[in-house]
């Protein structure tokens, strides 16, 4: 009951606001004449401020197409991406994102990795000469020891194994408190245990400061952990098909995710997907 | 540890058996001085006429040192100009290596003609010489980046010159200081065969004088002052290379793979 009455409080609080980001009948296609692939056809998505949402659906339906959009790393093919009511490019709005790998710049240490963005992002990088050795230095200590990285800050990427170097990635992607936080299968390529460690690190990073989160994951499990709302996507062409609500308390936790509700939600998403991509219907 | 102290003491076995070999062999043979000195004779000849030689060996190295420092500019400018972007990469790579087979003696007369005979042809065979190595690495550096790295910086809205400085250029490191191995001793070799057509200081032309007087020790020892100054710096500039790019051989486990 509890749960429901929240989600239906966050809905109507939502009706009132302009989106904070906003897809209108995107379409965007990979390759030119002949040989082209719609990656996504005709997409409305609207994602309002402070929500996380997560994307899920089958390889190739285009959620990391959506992710790049949103960050101005291609441009649509048709249609509209306006972030904060404005178009991508000319938005004031600050965004961090994380990758499916670390992406670590090799030749700096891990203090100086997660420094980057406040080097390059405005209003920062006015005072990053000044600020690096004292302000700026302090702060990517504090948030290294948020995610479990304390004492870590002057190693090196390649002596750090995966799972530290995605929570250094994370915090990459947090320094400069970016307004709009886009997650490209941050934890894919980590095992279970770290995985579900790292969610938690996730969630309190975001319960802390509210950023507007994107996730693309193929993890359902992940999904409905993290995320208020799960947009479920079909293949080619690639749309969104199914928009949700995710009604669980926060904080979770990874026990929640045996519950029977939990479960139930994660295997309706599943039959959405598996419905959505027959070619791999028989396999899995 | 073991392992490589065992290599190294290999290393330096083959040298001096090298050079052993050969003093044996010009006894055990008879082989005169005027066709291949003995090392022992060299070494002597070397310190008998240091003095005479000291100023033709500063004179080289000076040479060199100022070609290779131009070539590092210019090098590092057309690499950063055609690396940093695909267009030009493709545009300029063909005229590139057109240039760069041309065997570079066959220029030294035409840098006379303009420059007249002395140190500026030399320094420009110098520069000329050791300046591929060092754009086609640079370039290459450049255009190798990955783009996983580059989209980290791109999603943060960074310009194209955030961009070179702070990924591209660094990326590109370990490739411009390899090519300075070889570059340093390529513009060796450039101010020798300068300093030999058209010069009158200069190893290259105290040997060129050596052998027409049948000096032959002299020839061998001018040799093994370049093979000395050629070694001295390649060691520099290894040094240099593994302080600054020590990063790359860690890579196994690099952060993108």
């Amino acid at each position: 009951m509890m749960h429901a009455r929240l989600a239906e409080a966050t809905l109507a609080h939502r009706t009132a606001r302009e989106p904070f980001v906003q897809l209108q009948e995107v379409t965007h296609t990979y390759g030119r004449l002949s040989r082209t692939v719609t990656a996504l056809q005709e997409t409305n998505l609207r994602i309002y401020e402070g929500d996380f949402v997560a994307l899920v659906g089958p390889s190739g339906c285009g959620k990391s197409t959506i992710l790049k959009l949103i960050t101005g790393l291609i441009s649509a093919s048709s249609g509209y991406v306006l972030v904060a009511g404005r178009e991508i490019g000319a938005e004031p709005v600050r965004v961090g994102m994380a990758f499916q790998n670390p992406t670590m710049l090799p030749w700096l240490s891990l203090r100086d990795n997660v420094m980057l963005p406040l080097k390059i992002v405005p209003p920062f990088r006015q005072q990053y000469r000044r600020k690096r050795k004292g302000e700026y230095r302090d702060r990517v200590e504090a948030l290294l020891a948020q995610v479990g990285l304390a004492g870590f800050s002057d190693k090196y990427p390649w002596q750090l194994s995966g799972g530290m170097l995605q929570r250094a990635s994370l915090c990459r992607a947090l320094i400069h408190e970016p307004q709009l936080l886009m997650l490209d299968e941050p934890f894919g390529a980590l095992d279970q245990f770290t995985r579900e460690e790292l969610w938690g690190v996730m969630q309190n990073l975001w319960l802390s400061r509210k950023p507007t989160v994107v996730l693309v994951t193929h993890d359902l499990k992940e999904a409905a952990y993290l995320a208020n709302r799960i947009c479920v996507m079909q293949a080619r062409p690639g749309r969104i098909i199914d928009d949700n609500e995710v009604p669980f308390a926060r904080p979770r936790s990874v026990a929640m995710t045996y519950e029977p509700n939990f479960v139930a939600l994660t295997q309706r998403l599943r039959e959405l997907i598996v419905a959505a991509s027959p070619a791999q219907e028989a396999t899995s | 540890m073991k392992n490589q102290l065992r290599r190294r003491a290999y290393s330096i076995a083959l040298i001096v058996g090298f050079f052993l070999f050969w003093e044996f062999a010009c006894v055990a043979f008879g082989i005169k001085d005027i066709v291949l000195p003995r090392p022992s004779q060299i070494v002597i000849t070397l310190i008998d006429r240091l003095p005479a030689i000291w100023p033709h060996a500063v004179q080289t190295l000076y040479t060199t040192m100022v070609g290779f420092a131009l070539g590092i500019f210019f090098g590092v400018l057309i690499g950063v100009v055609i690396g940093s972007s695909g267009l030009a990469y493709d545009t300029a790579y063909p005229l590139l290596v057109g240039f760069s087979s041309i065997p570079k003696v066959a220029v030294v007369p035409i840098f006379v003609l303009w420059f007249g005979a002395g140190t500026v042809p030399a320094v420009l065979t110098a520069m000329i010489l050791c300046i591929f190595p060092i754009v086609v690495n640079v370039a290459t550096g450049l255009a190798t980046t990955e783009p996983e790295l580059e989209d980290v910086m791109r999603a943060l809205k960074a310009s194209k010159l955030d961009i070179l400085v702070n990924v591209g250029l660094p990326r590109a490191m370990p490739y411009f200081f390899a090519s300075l191995k070889v570059a340093i001793t390529q513009a060796f070799v450039g101010t020798v065969i300068a300093e030999t057509v058209a010069s009158n200081r200069g190893i290259g032309n105290l040997m060129m004088i050596a052998s027409s007087n049948f000096d032959v020790p002299l020839v061998f020892a001018g040799l093994l002052i370049l093979a000395a100054l050629g070694v001295a710096l390649y060691l520099i500039f290894s040094f240099i290379e593994s302080r600054v790019t020590g990063w790359t051989r860690r890579t196994d486990e690099f952060a993108v793979g």
